[in-house]
Parts: C-alpha cells; sequence; structure tokens
C-alpha cells in the first residue's frame, strides 16, 4: 500500500516521491564516485517511474558492491559474492521475468575475479543494466592495482602498474552487450541520461562509470583520479533522453544528431561531437575505443547500441507469467503423463 | 566353419547336468564406440521381457571411441540386481583385453569369442564357443560400413541359443531399440537371427545356465537413475533448470530437455521452464541461487569437481537462506579421478561444503524409484527450510540400468514454504526476514517483485540480524548462527527417514545408503545362510541423522557400516552425532575399487571382522 503524504509538494508518473527511491545511509568514504553514481540512480528511476518493488539490486563484493544498500530501500537486494554476480542476475531473470535487474560491481570484482562470468553475461544479451563503478584499484582490501587500472599509473606508494588495462566497454562490445557506454561519476547530465536510456533498452546494458576512489587512488600519477578523469576525458556525443510519456518537442537535426528509439518507445538523441561516429556500428566502436586507449583519453559517451537483437529471455520463450509465482496446475503434469512415460520404460 | 572345440577336462563346474536357472551375469567386452550398447540393451530386454529379474551396468572408459568398455547383464531369479562379482558367461568381442578377460575368469566359466582370437588356447578349465562374426555378418549385411555396427548384435542372436532365450522377445526388444527405424531395426534383426541360425547349426551348448521363462517382471519397467531424476524433478514443478556438463551428471539434464520439452510446453506453446546451460559450475549453482532467490524451483545436477567449485556460493546459500536442489552424482574422486566410476566418496564434503559452520541437508536415494519421489522430497524440503538440499545419487545408480515397479505419482503437494505475499503485508504491515516466530529456525520472505512498499529486504552473505540489516555485533552474528542450527535441527524430524530391516535377535547391526543398499542386501542372504549370522539392517536415506539411526546404532552390540569410499565418510558422520561412548561400536567396510559394491565382499569383510 502506497502512502502519499498530502503536502508531498512533487511526484513521478506512478505517484512516488524520490524518498521513496531512496536508501541507507551510505557508509563509504566522503566524496566516493560511487555515492555519485547512487545518486544518479536514484534520479534516474525516478524520472523514468520506474515501480521500485520490480527493481532486483544485484551487487558483488566490494566497495561498490556495497552501494545497492545505500539506493531503493524498497526493491529485494542481494549483495553475493566476490566475481559471480551476473549468474544470480541471470538465475533471477529466469526466475520472474518482469524484473528490472540492476547490477552495480567494481573493477576488480568485473574485470579480475568476475571476468568469467561478466564476458558470459555479455553474450548472453540478457535484460539487465550492470554498472562498473571503475576506480582502478581495491578499495576494501586498502590498495591493490585492479584490471582496469591504466600501464603505468601509480599507487600512492609509488608502484607503478605495468600490466595493461582491460577494456570493459570494448569487452562488453565484442562479445554481444547491446547497450554500451561509459561515463564519469562525476558528470551527473551525462550519467543520469545514460541511465535513464538503460532503463528504457531490452537487453544487456553495460555502463563502465569512472569513479574516483579519494582514499586510495585519487593521486598525482593515477588515471582514475578526479583531475586525470577532468584533464583526460573526450566525449562522443552531447545526449538528452526524451522519455516514452513525454513528447518530442525539440527540433534535432538527423545530419549532427542520431536519435536511437528504445524498447520502450524513449527516444534517445545523441548530438556527434565526433563527426561520422554512428552508435549503432559495432566494428567502429571497437576501433575508436581502441583509438582512445592509445591516445590515453578518457573517451566517454554511448559507444554501441543495438535495440534489434534478442534478448536471453525473448529466446528462452516462457510463458509470459514468471516461473518464479506457476501453479502447482501447471508445473506438475498430470497422472497421465506419468502414466504415459512409465509405459515407454516398460 | 564348426566348432572343433573339445570339452575340456576338468570344466566340470557348468557341466555337471544341473541346470542352473535364471541366475548368471553375463559379460560383454567390447570397444567403446562400437554400437555394442543397442545390442547389450536388446540382449537385457528379452531377459527382461522372460520375467526373469536383471539389471545391466556398463563399465566405461573416459573416451569416445577406442577404449575397452565392458558390460555386464546380471540375471537373478531371486531379484538380487546388485554386481555380482564373478562372471559366468564371456562374450568376448575385444582383442586388446580378451586375454585378461579370460584369464580373470573363475574355473568352469564360458567364453563365446570371435574365431580370429583364438582364445580357446589360453585355458583349459573354461567352455570355449568360437563364432566367425566377419562371416556370419558379411551375408547379412551387404554394406560394408555397416557391418562394424551389426555385428554386435550377432552375438546377441548366439547367446540367445546358448542361454535359451527366446528369439521372439529378442525380435521385440530390437524393435522397441530401434522404434523409429524400421530399416535400422530389420538388419538388426537379421543379424540377430543369423547369429542364432549359425549357433544352432555348429555350437553343442555346454554351459548349463539358462534362462527360463518366469513372471518376476510383469509391470516393471527398466530405466537409469539420472533418467529417473530427471522425470521426478519435472514432477516436483522444478522450474530452473542450470548447468555445466560433467560425467556421470549430464543424462540427467540432457534427459530433463526432452522431458520437459514434450510435457512442459503450455498451450500457447511457450515453456514453464528455463533451462541454461552455464559456463561452469560456478554459474550454474549461481543461477539456481539467483532463481531460488526470485522464487522458481531451481536445481543443477554435477559431480564432484562441481561440487568443490560450488563451495563458496554453497555457503552462500546456507547462510542467506535460499532455497536449491543439487544432484550429485558421485564419481571416483579425488581431483579428476576415475570420471566414470562409481563411488560414495562425497559424502563429508558435501555435508558441510563451504567455510565457516556450514551444514546442509541430503537426500540419499538406493533405487531408481527413489531418485523419482526423492525429487519432490528436494524441492519441498529446500523450500521448506529455504536452504540447499544436496541429493547423493552415484554413477552407478544414476547411470545404469535398473529394473523398478513403476513410479508412484507424487503425494505430496508441492509446498513452497513460508513465503509472504502482498496480501500477507497487507495485513502484517511488515515482516522481519530472518525472525524465528515460529520456533523451528525457519524465517519468512518475500520474493522480488512483489508490490508492497515493505516487501524488500537485502540478501548479503555479510553479517546480518533478523531485519537482515547489516550487522557486525557479536550478539547478532551467534544469535543468528544459533538459530540456522536450531533449523538445521527442525530438519531432522522432515527428512525421509531411514528404512529398518529386522532380524531375529540380532546382535550385529548393518548401516549402509545409496547403492551400497544391494550389495548389502544380498550379503544379509549370504550371511544367513552360509555363516548362521543374523544381522539387522538400517538403509540411510537422508543426512542429518534421524532418531531412528541413534537408536538402531544403540540397540545392537557393534554396527557395520558399508560404504564405497576410502575414509569411511558416513561413519565419520556418524561419530560426531552420536553419543560418544557408542563411537566404539561402529565398524568400516569400505569399498573403493570404482566397480559397484557386490554382496560377496561385504560378506567376506564382515564374516573375517567377526573371526569366522
Amino acid at each position: 500500500m502506497v502512502t502519499t503524504p498530502t503536502t508531498q509538494p512533487k511526484t513521478n508518473r506512478i505517484g512516488l516521491s524520490v524518498v521513496d527511491y531512496k536508501g541507507g545511509k551510505t557508509t563509504l568514504c566522503a566524496g566516493c564516485g560511487h555515492n555519485a553514481i547512487s545518486e544518479r540512480i536514484i534520479e534516474a528511476m525516478y524520472d523514468m517511474g520506474v515501480q521500485p518493488e520490480r527493481v532486483a539490486k544485484l551487487s558483488g563484493i566490494g566497495c561498490s558492491s556495497k552501494s545497492p544498500a545505500y539506493f531503493m530501500n524498497r526493491s529485494h537486494s542481494f549483495n553475493s559474492v566476490h566475481g559471480r554476480m551476473p549468474s544470480i542476475a541471470t538465475g533471477a531473470m529466469l526466475a520472474n521475468r518482469n524484473l528490472v535487474a540492476l547490477g552495480v560491481s567494481g573493477d576488480g570484482d568485473t574485470a579480475s575475479i568476475g571476468i568469467g562470468q561478466f564476458v558470459h553475461l555479455m553474450r548472453r544479451n540478457l535484460p539487465m543494466i550492470y554498472i562498473i563503478e571503475d576506480n582502478g584499484v581495491y578499495g576494501l582490501t586498502k590498495s591493490q592495482f585492479s584490471a582496469t587500472a591504466d600501464l603505468g599509473s601509480k599507487l600512492k606508494s609509488g608502484v607503478l602498474n605495468d600490466l595493461p588495462p582491460i577494456d570493459t566497454c570494448g569487452l562488453a562490445i565484442e562479445l554481444g552487450a547491446t547497450f554500451v557506454g561509459r561515463s564519469f561519476s562525476g558528470d551527473k547530465r551525462q550519467l543520469s541520461t545514460m541511465l535513464k536510456a538503460a532503463i528504457a533498452h531490452h537487453g544487456t546494458v553495460m555502463l563502465d562509470v569512472v569513479s574516483p576512489c579519494v582514499t586510495f587512488n585519487d593521486h598525482e600519477g593515477s588515471t582514475k583520479s578526479y583531475k586525470y578523469v577532468q584533464d583526460h576525458e573526450e566525449t562522443l556525443q552531447e545526449m538528452s533522453f526524451v522519455p516514452h510519456f513525454e513528447e518530442i518537442n525539440v527540433e534535432y537535426d538527423a545530419g549532427t544528431t542520431t536519435s536511437v528509439t528504445m524498447h520502450d518507445g524513449s527516444h534517445l538523441q545523441l548530438r556527434k561531437l565526433e563527426e561520422d561516429y554512428d552508435p549503432t556500428d559495432r566494428i567502429a566502436a571497437m576501433k575508436r575505443l581502441s583509438e582512445a586507449h592509445d591516445k590515453g583519453e578518457v573517451l566517454t559517451g554511448v559507444f554501441y547500441v543495438n535495440t534489434k537483437a534478442p534478448s536471453f529471455i525473448d529466446m528462452l520463450n516462457m510463458v509470459d507469467q514468471p516461473l518464479a509465482t506457476l501453479p502447482e496446475s501447471i508445473t506438475r503434469p498430470g497422472r497421465e503423463v506419468l502414466e504415459a512415460a512409465m509405459e515407454e520404460l516398460r | 566353419m564348426a566348432t572343433t572345440d573339445i570339452v575340456p577336462q576338468g570344466a566340470g563346474g557348468q557341466l555337471g547336468g544341473n541346470r542352473i536357472v535364471n541366475d548368471m551375469s553375463i559379460q560383454v567386452a567390447t570397444v567403446n564406440g562400437s554400437g555394442s550398447q543397442s545390442s547389450n540393451t536388446v540382449l537385457l530386454r528379452a531377459i527382461f521381457q522372460m520375467g526373469v529379474p536383471i539389471s545391466g551396468k556398463n563399465l566405461f572408459p573416459s573416451n569416445i571411441a577406442g577404449l575397452p568398455t565392458w558390460y555386464t547383464i546380471r540375471a537373478n531369479k531371486d531379484g538380487y540386481i546388485g554386481r555380482k562379482k564373478e562372471i559366468d558367461f564371456l562374450v568376448a568381442m575385444n582383442s586388446e583385453t580378451a586375454r585378461d578377460d579370460v584369464m580373470s575368469l573363475a574355473a568352469g566359466g564360458s567364453v563365446l569369442y570371435d574365431e580370429p582370437l583364438a582364445l580357446n588356447k589360453l585355458r583349459d578349465d573354461l567352455i570355449f564357443y568360437s563364432v566367425p562374426y566377419d562371416k556370419i555378418v558379411a551375408t547379412v549385411c551387404p554394406e560394408a560400413k555397416l557391418r562394424k555396427l551389426v555385428k554386435n548384435m550377432v552375438y546377441v542372436g548366439v547367446v540367445a541359443h546358448l542361454l535359451e532365450i527366446e528369439m521372439g522377445e529378442v525380435e521385440k526388444a530390437i524393435r522397441k531399440q530401434f522404434a523409429k527405424k524400421v530399416k535400422a531395426a530389420n538388419l538388426n534383426l537379421a543379424a540377430a537371427q543369423a547369429g542364432f541360425d549359425y549357433a544352432k547349426a555348429n555350437l553343442q551348448k555346454r554351459t548349463t545356465f539358462c534362462i527360463e521363462r518366469m513372471n518376476k517382471t510383469a509391470g516393471k519397467i527398466i530405466v537409469d537413475g539420472n533418467s529417473a531424476a530427471a522425470l521426478g524433478c519435472m514432477f516436483a514443478g522444478c522450474t530452473v533448470v542450470t548447468w555445466y556438463p560433467i560425467t556421470p551428471s549430464s543424462s540427467l539434464v540432457e534427459t530433463m530437455i526432452d522431458y520437459m520439452k514434450e510435457y512442459r510446453i503450455g498451450p500457447d506453446g511457450k515453456a514453464t521452464f528455463a533451462i541454461v546451460q552455464a559456463e561452469d559450475e560456478l554459474a550454474a549453482i549461481g543461477m539456481v541461487i539467483g532463481a531460488g532467490w526470485a522464487g522458481a524451483r531451481s536445481m543443477t545436477a554435477t559431480a564432484g569437481p562441481g561440487i568443490s567449485l560450488m563451495s563458496e556460493f554453497a555457503g552462500l546459500a546456507y547462510y542467506a537462506e535460499i532455497p536449491g536442489v543439487i544432484w550429485d552424482i558421485q564419481r571416483v574422486g579425488p581431483s579428476t579421478g576415475l570420471p566414470t566410476r562409481t563411488s560414495q566418496g562425497d559424502i563429508l564434503c558435501t555435508a558441510f561444503l563451504s567455510h565457516g559452520d556450514t551444514k546442509h541437508i541430503m537426500l540419499i536415494p538406493s533405487s531408481v524409484a527413489e531418485c523419482f519421489s526423492m525429487a519432490s522430497e528436494a524441492f519441498n524440503l529446500a523450500e521448506q527450510f529455504q536452504t540447499l538440499v544436496f541429493v547423493m545419487s552415484d554413477l552407478d545408480l544414476g547411470m545404469n540400468n535398473w529394473m523398478s515397479d513403476p513410479f508412484e505419482y507424487p503425494t505430496a503437494p508441492i509446498n513452497r514454504g513460508k513465503v509472504l505475499d502482498k496480501d500477507d503485508l497487507l495485513k502484517l504491515g511488515g515482516f522481519a526476514r530472518y525472525k524465528d516466530l515460529d520456533g523451528d529456525g525457519v524465517g519468512y520472505r518475500t520474493l522480488p517483485g512483489t508490490e508492497h512498499p515493505a516487501a524488500a529486504y537485502f540478501t548479503r552473505g555479510s553479517g546480518h540480524n533478523d531485519k537482515s540489516n547489516y550487522s557486525e555485533r557479536p550478539d547478532d552474528y551467534e544469535n543468528n548462527m544459533e538459530r540456522l542450527n536450531r533449523k538445521f535441527e527442525t530438519a531432522r524430524s522432515f527428512v525421509p527417514r531411514p528404512e529398518i530391516l529386522k532380524g531375529d535377535n540380532a546382535k550385529i547391526g548393518i548401516i549402509a545408503y545409496g547403492t551400497s543398499h544391494w550389495g548389502v542386501s544380498e550379503s544379509r542372504d549370504q550371511l544367513r545362510k552360509e555363516y548362521a549370522i543374523e544381522t539387522d539392517y538400517l538403509r540411510l536415506r537422508a543426512y542429518p541423522f534421524t532418531r531412528e539411526v541413534h537408536e538402531f546404532i544403540e540397540q545392537h552390540d557393534r554396527t557395520y557400516i558399508v560404504e564405497q569410499n576410502r575414509d569411511a565418510q558416513m561413519l565419520s558422520l556418524l561419530r560426531l552425532d552420536i553419543k560418544p561412548e557408542l563411537t566404539t561400536r561402529l565398524r568400516s567396510i569400505s569399498h573403493l575399487d570404482g566397480l559397484p559394491l557386490d554382496a560377496r565382499s561385504v560378506t567376506d569383510e564382515l564374516t573375517m571382522m567377526e573371526g569366522k
């Protein structure tokens, strides 16, 4: 039962106020990028009018994976084991196809211990939003490099990273994710827009959000510090989002703007800052990411969108009702079926 | 080409003129990938159709083609269907193993061999029959490339003649085996008939073993445990299956896919289930847990190496209290071990799978009928207790053919456990996920997607209080762990009870479980008949142990625990559970060669320990 206080000034399209999307008090460090991402998630879910009870928050282990406790208390949440959130998410979606699955992981949780489950999640195109809160370092164990740390990036202790990073965006595109982008925890507008588009998408959304660790990786020499990202960010597009329940009243120039119609009828408008960049071209996206890597750019934007590919749930051809709540009359065949099976074995 | 084999002197065992009716084991030694499985199944079914109790055991290599395989059929009028240690009749088709196969027979046994192998030179205390398979098969199979496959059906006809198996039943079995392929059926039938005709014209029967029609198989079925489990899971209302292929469990899920596609597609053509092949066992159990959390009846099937990989997730499911069913079709470990041989070696590690104080419910089927019935029990217990339930089958049960009464339709309704829905929450206003309101240690849960603002809770593998909030408080941790223990104690009264058979004033008890049951049952009769040793018998069907298990040990001077592993794993579990003064009453009989347990081994070991 939803109680709406009479004095509540502002509600969204389903009559909820932003308070209904809040979570517990954060226990992360003051200034942690992850907290900003939690705020953006709250905004996007509120703006899109997503029923909080339909959302399943999923995470692995690490600072990032704690953050689901700090937004959307009215949603079920599962803080699972290190690097294995994709399988939990997959199981949950098999059980209840109507859920909105929102996974929050970290760079260690995804690109090191979890890389096996990550790549298979991407290739299944399971409908879910997968966010990597990416700071290039293990926070909870106090500062060790993760597999997304850039070559030559320096720890506070002076240790230099001598292995190349895994580009989770390039990997996701190559393997079959159908909405892939990178953003920055400090870029409110871009991240919020991307999250809303993510909610409108049906398929795997992989967002790598650079989210500086203020305690262990925000110093001179780190390539995941606030300053480094601000100095080296290259943005592919300027984006705006028109949800399906609002009318489009801004004209756009087809020559300079790509408009993507999302599964729910919303529109993601991407005004090109780089001529000729086509976010529906998979090969071009991977090429551009590779170039960014060589140039030392922190490239952000929507790299790839494909609204045509069938999702994993589509492919399984399941009944419309969630499997979780199918009654015995449907899940236990009758006596005549057992009799027929026995006859075959006689 | 008449056989010139002479009846050897000294091969008296089978020559005494006494016919040995419906009591023998036939071993067929072939090369895997040669199509012998069809021939062996036909032979098995033909005997079964004549009303004689049978079992069929496949001893196969971890290989696709080219390595030795042995298939053993046991026919027994008294219904003993465990493995028989002695081979009475050998069909030697594999040149590589033929010598060893012949040398290992007991005196008096019979050997049917491919003429070029000239095995009759090896020993003079056996009965040999020689058959020129290639010549026979050439007359019935003009297509040279099919001959290799059809060749094996020739021995079926020869054996039918020598053991007096009716050709009408052989034909019926071939028609069933090749039900959808009339041409193949005809070709195989011709091959079997050619073998039969050859044997009739050329071989003089000297083997005293024979099959005679009786009526002990009417209405019965033949099935392997994995298929029985698959069927059981379908009737248990399972909705999500996630798996990673591993011998000997793969056929469980593969058979289930077939059954589910046939019987669990709705009228709109849509599936009332999801079956997903995962990238590894970590993901398989992760998906089981994710689905169980979100309310599906979810399961996976695996074997030892998979169990090891699932360890971390098993602890999460225990601690966060999420239902799921795991079938462990045990094979020989440690490590890769002998992947195609049978064992009961995962008992101890599964009971405590994962770090910290973790323990799990295990159900242990002995028969294909229990593979079927325990499927429903496992899902009900998993949801009732919001925990993983492991069903500990093994390769012998899972992959071999067993005769059984038809399965009984499940009578217990599907029990989804303590799940609060929207209406419950409207009445209650809220709930505390891990609060023990009923004194049984089991809290109430809600499913994601429940449309009530108070429905949500936070599931975590980290410390939590009864409202499922993060907590590192010592008392929260301790209370939670004690409640989990209470839940486990409650489960004792709900898991399947043991089956107890009492003898006459027996001082000796025997405890066995799973497929050890078959060898032990037969051994008890041997002990009574041959040594006048009376035994009482308790067949364990679950862990945690029920009250009866403690009483049984208390009632006997000594109790032998018979199991198929080196370290007396179940005995160790019992020792942790019973009164300390009773532990000295426990004796171990271990069997660990990877072959199904046979009665004679148990009898020999037990009588030796009894000083007989």
